[in-house]
């Protein structure tokens, strides 16, 4: 019971992105096709759960004062071995993504829940929590990706939507578009939330 | 005239936050003050600008011959977090005001991701020595002019009436994509 509820807290309630606004910066840049934003969603999760069970089994061994710099070591590992699986089975992502692959290791999310959640919970708890937490990440990639692609290009995961005549809205998937959808959203899950508590 | 068109092209078109989206993180967290949006900016740029030498010289001088690049991720990191650490010691021992005034924003810069992108950028673009500092320092400009000019935007929302659910993070990210659609026009500046 307790294992569910770490897995679903991550999606709807505590969502990363949504509700805890962390991850900011990946989440604006790949958004601009879904395709991308799964493909993030995913690395993040692998390197999350990964992280998690390390930090959590490894978390009575760690002298306090040092923490973070460790936690940050196994972090980055994770993220160079995900790297390294990206570019070898889909240069395509690799090539999308960029500059973002490396980056995971300052993706706050992940930080945040070894130093929050995993350095505090035994291990299957923590995976539980990595798998929720990375899918709630990939759902908010999803959501906003798809906005801005439908609007921005027209297509939904590389496949035409609508008819010739259909003059998709560029500056959607350009930097401006990415804020805006992204603010919009969390003011739609705002109001939405709100409404439920009165 | 090379080192000016890297500054130019960091500074306004290829804007570290507004269009590389780098460094969200802070420029949302500290904006709402103007005086620490500056506060962070210049021990931003003053981490960037010595980052990017330090992981430069590290990749050139280590990574390389050693045939291991594929460390870059974790080496970078580990430098970055040393170099934070190293600054914040050097800056309590020399100039016990500057410490008061910058102290909480370092430990924050090891997970800024501007720090590692740029220092990643610079080794992608090839740059040697000389281009990577003025990159560094080019990032560190380019996050500052993003932030204060944001946090004065920002001071002026407080007492804007705004619709409740957009109160707080999201009129903020509206702001912003104005601010970025703003900077859209620097982008034929450099062919």
């Amino acid at each position: 019971m307790s294992l569910y509820k770490d897995f679903s807290n991550g999606i709807i309630k505590e969502n990363p992105v949504l509700r805890l606004v962390l991850g900011t910066c990946p989440t604006l840049a790949v958004t601009t096709a879904v395709f991308n934003g799964i493909g993030m969603g995913i690395a993040a999760t692998a390197v999350l759960i990964g992280s998690n069970l390390i930090i959590s089994l490894i978390k009575k061994m760690v002298p306090n004062e040092v923490r973070i710099p460790i936690y940050v070591i196994v972090i980055a590992s994770f993220v160079t071995a995900v790297q390294m699986l990206i570019k070898a089975y889909s240069p395509e992502l690799d090539n999308q993504l960029g500059i973002f692959i490396p980056l995971i290791v300052v993706n706050c999310i992940i930080l945040a829940r070894a130093e929050s959640f995993a350095a505090k919970n035994p291990p299957l708890n923590s995976i539980m929590d990595g798998i929720g937490m990375g899918l709630g990440f990939t759902l908010a990639l999803v959501i906003i990706s798809t906005f801005r692609e439908v609007l921005g290009a027209g297509t939904f995961f590389g496949m035409q939507l609508f008819g010739a005549g259909f003059k998709p809205a560029l500056i959607m998937i350009l930097p401006p578009g990415g804020f805006l959808v992204f603010g919009l959203t969390i003011a739609a899950v705002n109001k939405i939330t709100a409404g439920k508590k009165a | 005239m090379n080192f000016l068109l890297i500054l130019l092209s960091v500074i306004l078109v290829n804007n570290m936050v507004l269009s590389r989206f780098l460094g969200i993180c802070p420029f949302l967290g500290v904006s709402k003050k103007v005086e620490t949006a500056l506060g962070m900016s210049i021990a931003v740029t003053f981490v960037m600008a010595l980052a990017s030498v330090m992981s430069w010289l590290v990749q050139t001088f280590l990574l390389v011959p050693l045939g291991i690049e594929y460390m870059q991720t974790i080496a970078f990191i580990l430098v970055i977090a040393g170099l934070v650490q190293f600054v914040e010691m050097v800056i309590k021992k020399t100039s016990p005001t500057l410490y008061q005034a910058l102290g909480v924003y370092l430990p924050l810069i090891t997970t800024n991701c501007a720090v590692l992108g740029i220092a990643i950028l610079s080794i992608q673009s090839n740059f040697n020595l000389l281009e990577t500092l003025v990159n560094g320092i080019g990032g560190g400009l380019s996050f500052t002019l993003a932030i204060v000019l944001f946090a004065g935007v920002r001071e002026r929302l407080e007492t804007a009436p705004i619709p409740k659910a957009l109160e707080g993070f999201p009129i903020a990210m509206i702001a912003a994509s104005l601010f970025s659609i703003a900077f859209l026009g620097f982008q034929g500046l450099i062919k």
